[in-house]
């Protein structure tokens, strides 16, 4: 590759916190627009912020999550500018001392591990969101004062899969630490990156474009990809590039110019006044660590070596922090010997009915019990396997239990010689050609045939017995 | 005499053996304003509703009126600021000192008293409504910002009043009036509902005709408030059993550095005069030293200016108050501001968006806040060895209207003996010790510690029972 890429995210979190960040209005989504209002966050005159201690540990903990250094001393300040969306015409933010700086975050891309740095963490709210319509322009100022986090990395990731894995890897530590929605079309996660390209090998950093206005992961992944390209053959073409700010234009999938470099603005940071310096104690970061759950890879760590999966799978199943808590429970309560055979299903045809269904493993409305008592049924060859997979589906669909849809179905395995030569009398008919295949040596051909003879028995025919008749049958 | 010239502890005596009523006070008080306020304009946008008694009769302040600076938030009563840009804002709600004043009994008087727009001046010339007079010569200024407040006070046009304080704004205009006037320490007041001009600096405090009414008001409005991160959780005393008359052996400082070239001879005369009566009434003075002095102003126009240049940004029209017409955001935001704001607020927005812009922040406010900083150290040490500080309020007694209105800087400067105080966080009182042969009241000023107010009632009541200077009335 001739060229780098470099990329850099700056996530902004909404903390699922009961209240705003600096008043004591409701965060909830979706009520009428200005009704989760007060003086504090409309930004009246004469009223003043508090801030909210249950974000503040909130984002202490996701600090922790990215084994961050949190700041004995830290403050908001003021980020100043114009927009009607922002009551105050100023936001609080954090500049030079950030709530916590220095964390990582480990990603697996493309088979491997990857060591991604965090820069800094840090708290500051939410502004208002306008509403434009044929004539006018209205501020909806419920969202005004939500607690916000922003999350930055450096610029670690070189490729747009890179950028994609992280944001997934970050959803997964979001989500098991429960500190908010993560829900990128409600706005409550968002991303803007930087993206520079330099010739493999060089040192210093190209020009930066900053690309804003993604609204999904794969928004943020087609984005940078499109800007790999544009930039490269602007590099190409011996053409220079400006730092600039652009926007992601879904409908049209390319980027455009918001603003040049001349257009930055000074936001004239200070600190909040109204808001003193305060110190994080102790006491509160150890309260905070005592409620980290178990993270998405120290629980993959732990699937792989307590229950033998491989890390590939195990890292299928803790992206999820309920999938892993639904699949971990599947496992301890399987009573089986070898743990193995609860693992194959989960990530074999569970997975593929919740991809088929797009809906969670552990959203699938599927009872673990009956799970156990399917596979038990596989186990003591009273069901084919393929017959178990139909019945699994049944099972999601139905909700009945799986003893009773053998039953209805009357699916049991055939295992009996007699019930079964028939069948395999007529396969041996009617497959000429793969029968004297077999006899020719190749292997293949016998699968081909007890496929079919599964075929004709619905899927009910015992396939070992059915190998091992028509081998004799033909031997 | 009337009721309305009565303080408000004599008005809580008759209240109390039920010698009078409320309605009798505001009846009193609406009657007095009707004729003088015409010429003193201590009020403004006229007539209001009254404000019905009957329902706080039964608590401490059994229905005595107060009046209110227009940039303490009133529920339903505008609040302005005196500033065209805030025009027709009616507050939600009310500033937690309000609440306060409710919830002991108090009314709240319906009319609210002039200022320099958002408390920028030190003349009360800056308000949109035009200049409030001093009660003492109408020719003159009633000083600033909360010269509404202070001249009503004065004139008898208020029992008492509440003002607020970044550079000297409650202690200038009582000393230029001949009032009492408090800027307590920092933190010891809820700023819940006082729209900020400098965050940092701001105090509410009271105006009141004698140092007794100061100590039951300051105890009413006084505590932490959850709603201000900035207050203080201290408890707050009974301040009128501070009021012994007892200063013998106190320690008073008396710094250099507040009598210097350019004060005026006069008001330097009255000050040593009152100093020599504190020493007669048993307190031990000496010279010290406040070395930094000299940098507090131009400390105090850079961190006032930079907050409030972020703090009145909020003034855009988008949600409340004056809005320019216009089809384009910008070119609103643009037009709202250039007519919402008069002069002296443009050039303080000006001067704060300077000082806090990229390049300049580290010469400018990072330099102002480490200067601040040995402002305070100055205090520290010489209340290590001191109880208080005795001091000039002003360099000069009040000044003619429109002197120094052309003259920002000069305009500024009468505000060097009181700024210092704010910048450290310091409470402040200023008493009326004297007057100019023209007739014009001169103020004493005594500083103490963090949150030792009762000091300051104490020395400032001792030094009043002594004196009779509270008791002259100007002839209006």
């Amino acid at each position: 590759m001739k060229y780098q890429t470099v990329i850099g995210l700056e996530v902004h979190l909404q903390l699922n916190t009961k209240t705003k960040a600096f008043c004591g209005c409701s965060t909830d989504f979706g009520k009428i627009p200005n009704s989760n209002v007060c003086p504090v966050c409309l930004g009246l005159p004469g009223s003043l912020p508090v801030y909210n201690r249950e974000a503040l540990n909130s984002a202490i903990k996701l600090a922790l999550a990215f084994d961050c250094q949190i700041q004995e001393h830290t403050k908001f300040d003021r980020k100043n500018y114009f927009y009607p969306d922002l009551p105050k015409n100023y936001q609080i933010s954090q500049f030079d001392l950030p709530l916590s700086r220095n964390g990582y975050l480990n990603i697996y891309t493309q088979g491997s591990a990857k060591r991604i740095r965090i820069t800094r963490v840090h708290l500051e709210e939410d502004a208002g969101k306008l509403i434009h319509e044929a004539s006018v322009s209205l501020v909806d100022f419920n969202r005004t004062g939500i607690p916000l986090l922003e999350i930055v990395s450096e610029p670690d990731l070189n490729s747009p899969g890179e950028a994609f894995d992280y944001l997934n890897s970050l959803k997964s530590i979001i989500e098991y630490l429960d500190v908010s929605d993560c829900d990128m079309e409600k706005g409550s996660l968002r991303c803007d990156a930087n993206i520079s390209l330099r010739l493999s090998g060089a040192k210093e950093l190209g020009v930066k474009i900053e690309l804003k206005n993604m609204n999904s992961f794969k928004g943020v992944k087609d984005a940078l990809t499109f800007e790999v390209e544009r930039q490269t053959q602007l590099l190409e073409a011996s053409q220079e590039l400006v730092q600039e700010t652009r926007l992601w234009d879904v409908e049209k999938s390319i980027t455009v110019v918001m603003r040049t470099k001349e257009g930055a603005k000074d936001y004239r940071y200070f600190p909040d006044p109204d808001l003193t310096v305060f110190t994080i104690e102790q006491s509160m970061i150890s309260q905070a660590r005592s409620q980290l759950p178990e993270l998405p890879q120290e629980k993959m760590c732990r699937f792989v070596k307590e229950y033998g999966l491989t890390e590939y799978d195990a890292k299928i199943l803790v992206s999820s922090k309920k999938d892993a808590q639904f699949a971990e429970s599947c496992i301890a309560n399987y009573p089986g010997k070898d743990k193995k055979e609860m693992v194959n299903w989960l990530i074999g045809p569970l997975l593929s009915e919740s991809n088929l269904r797009k809906i969670k493993l552990h959203a699938l409305n599927l009872d673990k019990n009956e799970l156990i008592s399917l596979i038990g049924f596989v186990q003591r060859q009273e069901i084919s396997h393929l017959c178990a997979k139909n019945i699994l589906s049944q099972l999601i669909d139905t909700g009945k239990t799986a003893r009773d849809l053998i039953q209805e179905g009357n699916l049991q395995q055939i295992s009996n010689v007699d019930a079964l030569s028939g069948v395999i009398e007529a396969v041996i008919h009617e497959n000429s050609k793969s029968v004297s295949d077999f006899r020719a040596g190749k292997s293949n051909a016998l699968m081909y045939l007890v496929g079919q003879v599964m075929k004709k028995s619905s899927g009910k025919a015992n396939p070992k017995v059915v190998g091992d008749l028509v081998r004799r049958r033909l031997s | 005499m009337e009721l309305n010239q009565l303080t408000a502890h004599e008005l809580l005596e008759k209240l109390r053996a039920q010698q009078t009523t409320p309605e009798a006070i505001l009846d009193s008080l609406y009657a007095r304003i009707q004729k003088i306020d015409p010429k003193v304009k201590a009020y403004v946008r006229g007539q209001a509703d009254r404000t019905p008694t009957e329902d706080r009769h039964a608590c401490f302040l059994l229905g005595l009126p107060i009046t209110i600076k227009d940039n303490i938030c009133t529920e339903g009563l505008p609040t302005e600021c005196c500033s065209k840009i805030l025009q027709g804002f009616r507050p939600p709600y009310d500033a937690t000192v309000i609440n306060k004043l409710k919830k002991s009994g108090g009314v709240i008087f319906p009319l609210k008293a002039n200022m320099d727009e958002f408390a920028f001046g030190s003349s009360t010339e800056n308000s949109y409504f035009g200049p409030t007079r001093n009660p003492w010569n109408l020719d003159y200024v009633p000083g600033g910002s909360s010269g509404g407040s202070a001249a009503a006070v004065a004139s008898d046009e208020a029992i008492w009043a509440l003002g607020s304080d970044t550079g000297g704004s409650i202690r200038q205009p009582a000393s230029f009036c001949g009032v009492v006037g408090l800027k307590p320490t920092y933190g010891r007041i809820s700023r819940f509902g006082l729209i900020a001009f400098a965050s940092s600096l701001d105090q509410i405090g009271p105006i009141t005709k004698d140092v007794q009414d100061a100590a039951i008001l300051t105890g009413l409005i006084s505590g932490y408030d959850p709603g201000d991160s900035t207050s203080v959780n201290q408890d707050v005393p009974d301040y009128t059993k501070s009021l012994t008359g007892d200063i013998k052996n106190l320690k008073i400082g008396i710094p250099k550095e507040y009598f210097i070239a350019g004060m005026d001879t006069e008001v330097k005369m009255i000050i040593q005069e009152a100093v020599n009566k504190l020493k007669n009434l048993g307190a031990l003075t000496s010279p010290v030293s406040l070395p930094h002095t000299e940098y507090a102003v131009p400390v105090y126009y850079i961190i006032a200016t930079a907050e409030a240049s972020s703090n009145l940004a909020r003034f855009d029209g988008v949600q409340y108050g004056y809005r320019a017409s216009s089809d384009n955001l910008i070119q609103m935001y643009k037009l709202t501001r250039a007519q919402g704001f008069g002069q002296e607020a443009k050039r303080r927005i000006i001067l704060g968006t300077f000082v806090l812009s990229h390049g300049y922040y580290d010469a400018y406010y990072l330099r102002a806040l480490k200067v601040r900083t040995l402002i305070k150290q100055d205090f520290d040490k010489v209340f290590g060895d001191f109880d208080c500080i005795v001091a000039p309020t002003s360099p000069t007694s009040a000044f003619k209207i429109g002197e120094r209105a052309q003259d920002p800087l000069s305009m500024y400067l009468s505000d060097i003996y009181t700024i210092s105080v704010n910048l450290a966080g310091i409470p402040a009182i200023s008493i009326p010790c004297g007057f100019t042969k023209k007739g014009l009241p001169v103020g004493l000023q005594i500083m103490a510690k963090p949150f030792n107010e009762a000091l300051l009632f104490r020395v400032a009541h001792t030094f009043e029972q002594n004196t009779d200077w509270h008791k002259l009335k100007p002839s209006l």
